[in-house]
């Protein structure tokens, strides 16, 4: 793979360096942000790997979009820390978790390190890519082409979110008011 | 210049995986624990779009497509859990809920 | 036709057992007459003497050598080899006791309806008596042993619910219980000795056995040592069992117990018919016995030994049944006494003669407790002659017949017995003192009882006159000491009995006069009759001997009746003895040193193992599973903290293992 090394760990070093302080920060505020900035650093992984209109969708999807919702219910519900005064859980349990998570990581990396990898099964080489249009007009055209049933789906699938999500968070109104005439009619509207 | 080997993407992307697995086993806050579900999701794309790079095969980017679609459906939706169980329960401290217990 | 001697009294036990199970009894004892029980019940028995009595003259139809009927009723097991029949024989011995169970239980059964005509359940007390019946007669006529240990044990069983009848009494129901408990010690032995007899022979059926037997003793005239032994040991635990049935020493001590029940069922088990299952056995098995002279020494010892004891203990009595109850167990060890010396004739003829006399005095104490309104003690009876006299005369008889005075039925019997005990091979001077002894014990004891009862000044307060015989206030009873005892005669239905009994009382004996014994010729067959030649005494002894006995009898009348007229004499004679005479009225504390010997041990054994074993080991154990699994779930329950963190840290932990193991694997 044709990847500069030099851009790949500082964009590699910056990821690792926000997740961590996604995990270690006590603020919900100060997560939110730090993965907003792991998603900047993932993207420009992407970019570098040629994976171009994944790189787009990364910044305009996760982190413009679903980090965007993430603020909005912290700020909703005041789930900053501070306002709730929540004692983070003991030393003994997180060096625990700690440490096993370290061991795990450290197996899937031996793993990694240790198996063959197949060549190529297909032909879309960078050069056969770029001669064909390029990354996103390559992407497109398998999308609603081979991969038009997934495509299909997932709208679906999306469309059951929209409604699940809008039947979870709805506010119940009062049974009084179900019964009620003209009184607190519209008091708390959905 | 030598380039960057695929395990060393990979050892990273597992990297930030169980980082996010930590967030997850020690944060007390939902939002931070779902956020830190958000980045294992990923890491696994990272992996797709590796392998989809080394093996010259669209799949792993299509794979990826989806998948951010539905982590996007699915934060969604798990804000709104949290939003309608805030109601009940006043507080986001994952040791309120306990409902499951014994 | 031989089955239905057996299965009339099962029939009217099922009738009567019927109607109180499903009528009386779940309505809650409502009050029945005794009468149509009784008939129904004394129906069944009669009917099943008839059927005796037809098959009697049919046996004595047939030639002499083949005198025997067979009735196998169905094959009740075919095991590996060992096939079981119920099947019934009749030959002269079972078609001679036949008779007189069914002829006196019949007359038995005539009188508790008298008797029992103020109980609550009648219909329970005859079905009890059928089933007895049915179980006596399923032990005389069993043509193996198995059947006759299945009538063996049927009468033990209906011997503890009649004997236990007013189980409402601890006293009563215990009685009940010693009895039943003593006669399975007794049916331990008879059951070993079956088990020995099956391994030796390889047949329980008592004819086939006879031909095994025979044929072992054809091998020279002498059994081979190890043979010997065996049918010895046989023969003792035979005899052990008719030890507990037949109430000798040492398991006796049921009988005098037993006379808590109603004075018809010790009338009828205790006097007439249970006890001498025993003797019947005996007698039936005596080609075996023959062939032991230890094992008969063992029986004519412990036979005579009982008869003594038996009599010391009745001298001092008070109750009028215990006295019988003694008698009968010195009776009953004269009958043992009589087969073990080899005269089985003699033991047979004085088992007949003695169910016809002391049934007869047991129903007249009955006819007397009856008529003195349930009392017991003879020291508070007393010139009953004039206020019931049919009841003295029939037990006049019977009190001669049992002294031995000529020509009563008592006197044939015991005579040949001692006359035996005295010549025969087996017999010895020292068991024909023993004998004589024990007559002149009896004529006293009997005199003493029935002078105190029937003779004398009435030593009770007697009601005012109008009560006699006529209006038989049945419900004044001796509790209300000032009023006094309404003593009155019993009832026709419980005298016939009575009269009947007596009449055989005194004629019954000349079935079995000694040189002419029709008794011994019936049973030739059966029990070969002994050789004149082999006695060991000259025959005019056998005179000697019986003026011998004689004048023993009736110098125990004369003291009896001496002492006994001034009652002053007796009490002074009494506190003169006193030591001996506490000794012989708490029966040799005998039953004192069973309860410490054995029972306490035992009880104490039982409770031991109880809190030690049972309670400390098996019952922790069990409950400890459950403790366990309580515990366990209590120690598991932590794990369920609810919190998905937690679950999601196993879940890694469970995942690093198995991901490791497979790595290593690798590796």
């Amino acid at each position: 793979m044709e990847i500069n090394p030099a851009f790949f760990y500082i964009f590699a070093g910056l990821a690792i360096a926000f997740s961590l302080l996604v995990v270690i920060k006590k603020s919900a505020i100060a997560s939110a942000f730090n993965l907003v900035c792991v998603f900047f650093s993932f993207a420009g992984i992407y970019a570098m790997m040629d994976a171009h209109l994944i790189a787009a969708i990364q910044i305009i999807v996760y982190a413009g979009a679903v980090m965007v919702l993430f603020l909005f219910v912290i700020m909703l519900l005041n789930a900053d820390n501070a306002a709730f005064d929540m004692h983070p859980i003991g030393r003994g349990k997180r060096l625990v978790s700690a440490s096993f998570v370290v061991v795990m990581a450290g197996m899937f990396i031996w793993v990694f390190k240790n198996t063959t990898y197949l060549g190529p099964i297909s032909n879309f080489s960078n050069a056969n890519v770029e001669a064909a249009g390029g990354n996103t007009q390559v992407l497109s055209e398998l999308m609603f082409s081979e991969y038009i049933l997934p495509f299909e789906l997932t709208s679906v699938l999306l469309l059951a979110a929209i409604i699940g999500t809008i039947a979870i968070a709805k506010r119940k109104k009062p049974a009084a008011l179900l019964n009620g005439g003209s009184a607190a009619k519209g008091g708390n509207a959905q | 210049m030598n380039y960057v080997q695929p395990w060393v993407i990979l050892a990273f992307s597992a990297i930030i995986f169980f980082i996010g697995f930590a967030g997850i086993l020690v944060r007390r806050n939902i939002l931070v624990v779902l956020m830190c579900i958000e980045l294992m999701l990923n890491a696994a794309n990272l992996t797709f779009v590796t392998f989809s790079k080394q093996l010259h095969h669209m799949g792993g980017q299509m794979s990826v497509f989806f998948i951010i679609t539905v982590a996007a459906a699915e934060s969604a939706i798990g804000l709104g859990l949290v939003v309608a169980m805030f109601r009940t329960l006043r507080s986001v401290d994952t040791d309120d809920i306990q409902l499951l217990r014994e | 036709m031989l089955a239905l001697i057996a299965l009339f009294p099962l029939i009217g036990f099922a009738i009567n057992g019927s109607w109180y199970a499903f009528f009386q009894a779940p309505q809650g004892r409502t009050k029945s007459g005794a009468t149509i029980p009784g008939i129904i019940a004394t129906t069944a028995i009669g009917l099943s003497f008839l059927v005796s009595l037809l098959l009697f003259f049919e046996l004595k139809g047939l030639p002499a050598d083949n005198r025997v009927l067979e009735q196998v009723v169905f094959n009740w097991m075919n095991i590996g080899g060992f096939s079981l029949d119920v099947a019934f024989r009749l030959d002269p011995l079972s078609s001679l006791f036949t008779l007189f169970v069914t002829g006196v239980a019949t007359l038995i059964h005539l009188y508790s309806i008298g008797y029992m005509s103020h109980d609550a359940t009648p219909g329970k007390f005859f079905s009890y008596l059928n089933l007895f019946s049915f179980a006596m007669l399923m032990l005389i006529l069993g043509a193996n042993l198995p059947i006759m240990f299945l009538g063996w044990e049927g009468v033990g069983l209906c011997s503890y619910l009649l004997i236990g009848y007013w189980y409402a009494d601890m006293e009563k129901a215990s009685a009940g219980k010693k009895a039943f408990i003593v006669n399975r010690v007794g049916d331990f032995g008879f059951l070993l000795a079956m088990f020995m007899i099956f391994e030796k022979f390889g047949t329980l059926d008592m004819s086939q056995l006879r031909v095994g037997v025979f044929a072992l003793a054809e091998h020279g005239h002498q059994l081979a040592a190890a043979d010997l032994g065996i049918i010895t040991a046989i023969c003792i635990l035979l005899f052990v069992g008719a030890m507990g049935k037949s109430a000798q020493i040492p398991l006796y001590v049921w009988l005098p117990d037993a006379m808590a029940g109603p004075t018809p069922v010790s009338a009828l088990i205790h006097a007439a018919t249970m006890v001498t299952s025993g003797i019947y056995m005996v007698a039936r098995l005596n080609f075996m016995y023959n062939l032991s002279p230890t094992a008969l020494e063992v029986v004519a010892i412990i036979g005579g030994a009982t008869a003594f004891f038996a009599a010391t203990i009745a001298i001092a009595q008070k109750d009028i049944k215990k006295v019988l109850a003694y008698s009968t167990v010195s009776q009953l060890g004269y009958m043992f006494l009589g087969c073990g010396v080899g005269a089985y004739a003699a033991g047979v003829s004085h088992v007949i003669t003695h169910a016809f006399f002391k049934a007869l005095l047991f129903l007249g104490a009955g006819s007397v407790i009856h008529g003195m309104h349930e009392e017991q003690d003879i020291t508070k009876m007393g010139g009953l002659r004039s206020k019931m006299p049919k009841t003295f005369l029939t037990f006049a008889a019977g009190w001669l017949a049992i002294c031995g005075i000529p020509p009563f039925s008592g006197f044939f019997s015991k005579d040949e017995i001692l006359w035996q005990a005295y010549a025969s091979p087996h017999g010895s001077k020292i068991l024909w003192a023993l004998g004589a002894m024990t007559a002149v014990m009896t004529a006293f004891y009997m005199t003493r009882l029935f002078y105190l009862t029937f003779l004398g000044t009435p030593r009770f307060k007697e009601a005012n006159g109008d009560d006699h015989g006529k209006s038989h206030g049945h419900d004044v009873h001796s509790e209300n000491k000032h009023a006094g005892i309404a003593v009155h005669e019993s009832p026709m239905v419980m005298v016939l009995p009575l009269q009947i009994l007596g009449v055989l009382s005194i004629i019954g004996g000349f079935i079995a006069i000694p040189h002419m014994s029709w008794i011994e010729h019936w049973l030739d067959t059966v029990i070969p009759a002994h050789d004149p030649a082999s006695l060991i005494a000259a025959p005019s002894m056998e005179w000697v001997l019986m003026s011998v006995s004689v004048v023993g009898a009736a110098l125990g009348i004369f003291v009896g009746f001496k002492l006994y007229a001034d009652l002053k004499k007796a009490e002074e004679l009494k506190l003169r003895f006193a030591g001996l005479n506490k000794l012989l009225e708490n029966k040799w504390y005998i039953d004192e040193l069973y309860e410490a010997t054995i029972v306490r041990p035992i009880h104490a054994l039982s409770v031991g193992l109880w809190k030690g074993f049972d309670i400390a080991v098996i019952d922790r154990t069990v409950l400890g599973f459950g403790r366990v699994s309580q515990w366990s779930g209590q120690a598991l329950r932590v794990i369920q903290t609810g919190s998905l963190q937690h679950y999601a840290l196993v879940l890694l932990m469970g995942l690093i293992a198995s991901v490791g193991y497979l790595l290593y694997g690798l590796a």
